[in-house]
């Protein structure tokens, strides 16, 4: 079943699916065993003549103990599920590392808007400058995004970063990650923003090191010139790969 | 308890009118939920057709449906509005309009007066307004598919502000019907759970004491009490949902000051436990039909109820699992975390000692055993795979993917269509009269096993591969490309799966008039119910009976047979001892 995960290509996406794994493993075992144990039983106690049932009801505690000591290995694989889970939920989410990138993402029916703060790093600023649907990160490096939603809800999901994070009018979310490959990757939405969820669509572009430069210096040429960037910016073909 | 009511004492009297119509008869009652809830099954049924063609070959024309005028359909196309107002009415049904009618209002109506000794519920009037209300309700949800502008649009769960302004949808009064379609839908279940509460407590035959009560009944008690206290805030909240909409108010718009995520909590309180609400009963369905079947003693008869009471509980506290990703403080999401998945351990009991009933059985195979395992099996899978999900940091990948698609149709599938169904071939001989046909019961219950599985297996594959819930084209997104064959393989399931119910129409409609007479007690069961002719009288039963024993002493050493009634008296004892 896991197979099918996509490409993980963050620094977290590991533990995540680490976890993803640990769940797997137990639960496949409960299935087989569970159903194998089911199946076993209707062929074994299947009706024959001259064999009646046993009249037993499970009450006392010898009996009981059948459904009992199984339920207690289930708490305790619920127990390990749960702290491996705290762990990575506290690494993922219970604290925030300091950006080296940061944008702001807007969304709304049914775009990603992408703020870049510039080569001087501040937002509201001159040279920022929104990209639509386009999100541009260095490998390697903390990317911090500030969601936040003109609209209705959406949602900000990185399958192959194994992020999702909703976007919710009124409010501004942090979420980050930080990749660790270069690559073009798909930003879905997934909550459903209206007639045109499906199909709301932005690109991450992991740069390499070289390549990012290379990017930052096509985007902003030069801090002077307005009008290079901006011909520089309606050029920008909408899906570019590396 | 009135003794006096003789069964037939005002049948005749009633006429046709108040015998089948506005009767106040629970039997009656019962089938009406039964009917409303089938008819809806269909129209849920259909709209899953529309969405998973749409799926597998997206903006082509769905067959058979080039007659849905424009501007819904464009030439039996899909548009995306369309398929987003598919998606919404397929949950809502399937959920409000199919499980609870079913499940609650056919099965629960029918089976508390009969398996308790009553004659008829406590207030019968008050039975009567609630399937009248729901049937206000389902019509109200009827009207909506035709307004201008379609029924509502923005999924069953209709979080603002998508639902909260009709410019984010284009749906005007739609949403608004679908609003008082279920404002009407919880008045109805509402009263019945005065009547369902009222009738157990109040009711019963003399010497049925709680644990001696079968567990059916347990969980239409349990069902009724969490459906009771849990979905007041969710009432408060429509109310505020629709004077958004309506009066301009800004409860959960942000620009007003609202805000979005109060929706969620008060949805999600209701939302969790409605779905053990819907849950309990299908399995307490499975839970009668095993003993009986196996001829065993229920194993851990005491264990299996205080684990309901106890998911029961706890279901008032993990409603946040669905909101790990929707921006609520991240630290309250390991508490939630941990609740969700101690859930697993009430569940775990009742489904070991389903088990373990089986063991040392004398098990036999007749339809509604068959549509037990089912339940059974499809739960197992449903429940571990919500391991998954109540897990905080596995959920941030899989919440809103197919796998939590695949996740609760295992659990509610599992419930509402194998218990429903499974409910439906044991007690229909004593609904109806008639035995239904068995062989076309088979040939139904392993077309709907097998394409069961076939639809929502492969779905935990979409899920593990990316593939977000309620998304019209796949094909829109280059990673979703490649699972592109399962989406097909799925669709061709779930045709498959819908022909499959075709046996179980013809075999229900048929067996109405050319059935096998059915004989009072035809499973040779234990229960108050089957002392009863078949179909039972007006006022049930010609004597209150008296219990003497449990529900499932089945192979006992006391018995001459391998059952024994609960209201048999044990040999050379008068029938007064109880």
């Amino acid at each position: 079943m896991l197979s099918w995960l996509p490409e993980n290509v963050s620094t977290y996406g590991g533990d995540i699916d680490s976890i993803l794994y640990l769940i797997y493993y137990i639960t496949g075992a409960w299935f087989f065993l569970t159903l194998g144990t089911i199946v076993l039983f209707l062929f074994l106690y299947r009706r024959r003549e001259g064999r009646p049932a046993t009249y037993v009801h499970g009450n006392t505690l010898d009996q009981s103990a059948w459904i009992l000591v199984p339920v207690v290995i289930v708490l305790g694989l619920d127990l390990w599920i749960d702290f491996r889970g705290a762990e990575v939920w506290e690494a993922v989410k219970g604290h925030m590392p300091p950006a080296d990138v940061r944008v702001q993402l807007t969304a709304k029916q049914f775009n990603w808007e992408i703020l870049y703060p510039g080569p001087d790093g501040q937002f509201g600023t001159a040279d920022d400058l929104q990209l639509d649907n386009e999100l541009h990160v260095p490998v390697g490096k903390v990317a911090r995004v500030t969601l936040k939603s003109k609209d209705v809800i959406h949602s900000f999901f990185l399958p192959n970063l194994r992020l999702k994070q909703d976007v919710v009018p009124g409010r501004e979310i942090e979420a980050w990650f930080e990749a660790t490959k270069p690559g073009v990757y798909e930003i879905p939405c997934a909550e459903l923003c209206g007639f045109g969820h499906s199909g709301m669509v932005g690109h991450l572009t992991v740069h390499s090191a070289d390549d990012y430069e290379a990017w930052l210096k096509r985007t902003w040429p030069s801090p002077q010139s307005s009008s290079a960037r901006l011909s520089a910016i309606s050029g920008e073909p909408e899906d570019r790969r590396p | 308890m009135s003794e006096s009511i003789k069964p037939h004492a005002h049948d005749e009297a009633l006429g046709l009118w108040r015998t089948y119509v506005f009767s106040t008869d629970h039997k009656t009652i019962a089938k009406q939920y039964l009917a409303i809830g089938l008819f809806w099954a269909i129209v849920g049924g259909l709209l899953a057709y529309v969405m998973r063609w749409q799926l597998a070959y997206p903006d082509t024309a769905v067959p058979g449906f080039g007659w849905v005028p424009e501007p819904s359909m464009v030439g039996g196309i899909v548009p995306p509005e369309f398929y987003n107002m598919v998606v919404t009415m397929h949950g809502t049904i399937m959920v409000f309009f199919v499980a609870m009618p079913i499940l609650l209002g056919a099965f629960g109506n029918f089976l508390i007066p009969l398996m308790i000794g009553a004659r008829d519920m406590a207030f019968p009037r008050l039975n009567m307004l609630s399937v009248w209300t729901l049937a206000l309700s389902s019509l109200v949800l009827l009207i909506s598919f035709f307004v201008p502008g379609g029924a509502a649009a923005s999924g069953w769960t209709a979080y603002p502000p998508l639902s909260a302004k009709a410019i984010y949808t284009g749906v005007e009064w739609g949403q608004n019907l679908w609003i008082i379609a279920l404002a009407l839908e919880f008045a109805s279940f509402l009263m019945g759970g005065i009547n369902f509460l009222t009738t157990t407590i109040n009711m019963r035959a003399p010497g049925l004491s709680l644990f001696r009560l079968p567990l059916m009944i347990w969980m239409q008690f349990t069902a009724a009490v969490l459906f009771m206290l849990s979905v007041g805030p969710l009432i408060a909240g429509a109310v505020m949902l629709l004077l958004d909409r309506l009066a301009g108010t800004s409860f959960f718009l942000p620009e007003g000051g609202g805000q979005p995520l109060l929706w969620q909590h008060l949805f999600w309180f209701f939302g969790h436990p409605e779905v053990y609400v819907i849950m309990l009963p299908g399995m307490g369905a499975s839970l009668e039909i095993l003993p009986v079947f196996s001829r065993k003693p229920i194993f851990g008869y005491r264990p299996i109820v205080y684990s309901t009471i106890a998911a029961g509980l706890l279901s008032f506290l993990v409603w946040a699992h669905h909101m790990f990703p929707s921006g609520m403080d991240p630290r309250l999401a390991m508490p939630f975390s941990i609740t969700t998945i101690l859930i697993s351990v009430p569940f775990a009991i009742i489904v070991f000692a389903m088990i373990a009933t089986l063991w040392r059985g004398s098990i036999r195979f007749p339809t509604p055993m068959l549509f037990a395992l089912g339940t059974l099996t499809v739960f197992i899978v449903g429940g571990l795979t919500g391991i998954f999900n109540g897990s905080a940091p596995a959920d941030i990948y899989i919440h809103d993917t197919y796998f939590v698609v695949a996740h609760f149709h295992y659990t509610l599938f599992s419930a509402i269509f194998f218990g429903g169904f499974a409910a439906i071939y044991y007690w229909y001989p004593k609904m109806f009269g008639r035995m239904m046909h068995e062989t076309l019961g088979k040939i139904h219950f392993w077309m709907t096993f097998v394409f069961f599985n076939a639809v929502f297996f492969p779905m935990f594959f979409l899920g593990a591969g990316g593939m977000m819930r309620r998304i019209a084209n796949p094909l829109q997104y280059d990673f979703l490309k490649p699972l592109q064959p399962l989406n097909i393989f799925i669709t061709i399931g779930a045709i498959l799966l819908f022909l499959g119910q075709l046996p179980f129409v013809v075999n229900f409609l048929w067996s109405l008039w050319a059935g096998e007479k059915a004989a009072s007690n035809p499973w040779a069961a234990n229960t108050l119910e089957w002392t009863t002719p078949s179909p039972p009288p007006h006022s049930n039963f010609e004597v209150i009976p008296v219990v003497h024993r449990g529900p499932y002493e089945y192979s006992s050493p006391e018995a001459p047979e391998d059952w024994f009634p609960q209201d048999r008296p044990v040999q050379a004892r008068p029938a007064t001892a109880g």
